[in-house]
């Protein structure tokens, strides 16, 4: 297992680097950033010294190995907009936007789980056409007009609920609600479907043959047949969480990865932005290499094989 | 730790004790009367079994016999509780040792799967839970009935490996279905089966995935527990050979329907029947080399379209008026005058059992029935 692990982190490698490269060109497509931090009136000597103070007069790929050697001495550079180091700054936004997201997987997966497995026992039944409609509603809801909607309803006409901020359990309620929706949703139907074709297979009629009950079939028998699509999608999902997080927290004002990616690419600040970007990509690695651990512990068949001593 | 040696004995005096209890030889275990089966389709309900009666008895096999679609399969599960959710028991009594499963709730019905009756199907390698250990999934029946933590479910397991001839139980219990040979797999899947030393075992064609020389162990592995346990075994099988071979008495089933039944040894020797005359007849033994093999002309009537009157008259060479009018009910057939000797002309050599040739009725043994207007005029007697 730990070979086959280092074989993984080796060989994300090769990506993390086209991440960044492609980060860094786009990111200097924006525009200079001289013309957002001096004054409008700014003569063109001002220009060329910011310019040149921040490294920007160098050929891209000068710049760019520059920033490589940086990466390797794990120096990410300085924010253009608070001097601050870019790394300190994404490491300092991450744990909000890894909350916000856990919370929101957790409990997007047991209420799929829960409500996918009850509209897979009777395929057809009343359950099923309920959930159907449930979870089709919900992946199909866009997120941004959710959260408006949401704020509209809860946090402007009934009070209930703040507009946006981090302060108490009330302000994790809209974010998470607007989040949860569409995991929810698509995980549902694929539950629903992987365990009506699990609770069809032979070893579930040869489990009740045993007198395994209802419960015991499900939980026991069928679930873990049927975990491992439900896990890919749920990785793919909590990817696309970061697209999520991005237009979740810019609405409520969630002081996440996701806000601060979009602030520094308003502000072009450059290092910031690939700070974030990288580490979100580290996250994504790691979350892949997590869902293929937990395929080998769901089914012996997918284990990477070892050599007995 | 005792060793294994010293286990052995006792394991098998333990099972042989238990089932001295349950059952003396001969004695009939399942009555079933009236059987019918539902289908619920998109073009209606069909009925896939219909008034299907038989006996089961302790420590003898009973063969089902009948080709893909008449029904054999359909009858197992509902003997044991498992059919399809689209179907439905729509008629008949399963009484087992007494007792009628047909009329329990599937609740109920949980108590007596595992300790009263134990199933193996054709296809062991899906019939087994990819994802857990053989070891976990052989001792699930003592953890569902008996109550036994996961540790004394394991030791079970590693008994049940050696009672079926599986090497090395201690370390092959962790292993996954898929790390086992096919023949190995129909060995934990009748391990699973006799668990809990039931007194009927149904066999759904446990050989027909395996190759010649695996089946006959398997056959072997299956003679043996039946006989240590005196179970009542059902065997469900297409292939006439396994049925003359294995089984006591045999119920021929067509279109949903017992069409004949009977000891093997008289059925083959003397069909009464003109569908177990013909299957028989079709068997190629004794034929010249390029000579034409026999075979039923036609095909079984579609399910949804089984028109009144006999359920084979379509193909019967000797169809008359009233099997087009009237379904002839499986009736007792007058034994035969003269026992062995015909079966030559059914080219298949009925098992050399004395038991089963001798003719029983005195015994109470079952009694030659057959669903035709005309069994008298078949008799090769």
């Amino acid at each position: 297992m730990l070979i086959y692990l280092r074989k993984r982190i080796v060989s994300s490698a090769l990506p993390l680097v086209v991440v960044i490269v492609g980060v860094f060109a786009l990111a200097r497509m924006t525009g200079n950033p001289a013309s957002l931090y001096l004054p409008l009136n700014a003569t063109q000597q001002m220009r060329d010294d910011f310019t040149a103070r921040n490294g920007l007069d160098q050929p891209l790929l000068v710049q760019m190995a520059d920033y490589f050697g940086g990466v390797l001495r794990l120096d990410f550079g300085q924010s253009l907009r608070t001097g601050q180091d870019a790394a300190a700054m994404a490491l300092r936004a991450f744990p909000a936007t890894l909350q916000l997201a856990a919370t929101t997987m957790v409990l997007a997966v047991v209420l799929a789980l829960v409500v996918g497995c009850w509209a897979a026992l009777k395929p057809n039944g009343i359950a099923d056409r309920i959930s159907s409609f449930i979870s089709m509603a919900a992946a199909s809801i866009p997120d941004f007009w959710l959260a408006i909607v949401g704020i509209w309803i809860f946090a402007i006409t009934l009070g209930w609920l703040p507009t946006s901020g981090v302060s108490g359990a009330s302000a994790w309620v809209l974010p998470i609600a607007t989040l949860l929706l569409r995991p929810f949703g698509v995980l549902v139907q694929i539950v629903r479907g992987s365990m009506v074709s699990a609770l069809s297979e032979p070893y579930i009629k040869l489990a009740r043959s045993r007198g395994a009950g209802e419960l015991r079939v499900v939980t026991h028998h069928a679930l873990r047949n049927a975990a491992a699509p439900a896990l890919t999608v749920a990785g793919d999902l909590t990817v696309g969480l970061v697209n999520g997080a991005v237009v979740v927290e810019t609405i409520f004002g969630w002081p996440g990865i996701g806000k601060l990616m979009i602030d520094s690419i308003l502000q072009r600040d450059f290092a910031v932005l690939q700070a974030a970007v990288l580490l979100t990509a580290v996250a994504i690695f790691a979350l892949n290499i997590l869902i293929d651990m937990g395929y080998a512990l769901l089914d012996a068949r997918v284990r990477p094989v070892t050599v007995k001593a | 730790m005792k060793t294994a040696a010293e286990q052995a004995p006792a394991t098998a005096a333990a099972h042989a004790g238990t089932s001295a209890a349950q059952a003396k030889a001969h004695d009939v275990v399942l009555q079933v009367q009236d059987l019918a089966v539902d289908i619920r389709t998109h073009r209606g309900t069909i009925r896939a079994v219909n008034s299907v009666a038989f006996e089961a008895r302790a420590g003898e096999t009973l063969a089902l016999l009948g080709e893909s679609g008449c029904g054999k399969s359909m009858t197992a599960k509902a003997l044991a509780g498992i059919m399809d959710p689209v179907c439905d028991l729509a008629d008949g009594q399963i009484v087992l040792n007494g007792t009628d499963l047909a009329a329990l709730t599937p609740k109920e019905r949980l108590k007596f799967a595992g300790p009263e009756l134990g199933i193996v199907f054709q296809d062991a390698l899906t019939a087994l839970n990819p994802v857990y250990t053989v070891g976990t999934q052989l001792g699930e029946a003592f953890r569902i009935h008996r109550g036994l933590n996961a540790k004394q479910a394991r030791l079970e397991a590693i008994d049940l490996m050696k009672r079926v001839g599986i090497p090395e139980p201690e370390s092959r219990v962790n292993s996954y279905p898929h790390q086992f040979s096919g023949g190995m797999r129909q060995r934990i899947l009748i391990a699973m089966a006799v668990a809990l030393n039931p007194s009927l075992l149904i066999a759904d064609e446990p050989t027909t995935a395996l190759d010649v020389t695996v089946q006959a162990q398997i056959m072997q592995l299956l003679r043996t527990l039946r006989e240590e346990g005196q179970m009542a075994v059902i065997l469900i099988t297409h292939d006439l050979a396994v049925v003359a071979e294995e089984a006591d008495s045999v119920a021929v089933m067509y279109a949903g329907n017992v069409v004949e039944s009977g000891p093997v040894a008289e059925v083959f020797a003397d069909p009464r029947h003109p569908y177990t005359k013909g299957l028989l007849e079709s068997v190629p033994v004794h034929l010249e080399r390029g000579a034409e093999l026999n075979s039923i002309p036609g095909s079984p009537p579609e399910l949804h379209d089984i028109p009144p009157g006999c359920v084979y008259q379509s193909r019967c060479p000797m169809v008359q008026a009233i099997c087009r009018a009237e379904r002839p009910a499986l009736r007792p057939v007058t034994p035969p005058v003269s026992g062995a000797g015909a079966a030559d002309g059914a080219g298949l050599t009925p098992a050399q059992d004395s038991r089963a040739i001798t003719p029983i009725s005195a015994e109470g043994r079952p009694v030659r029935a057959a669903a035709c207007h005309f069994s008298e005029e078949i008799s090769n007697g």
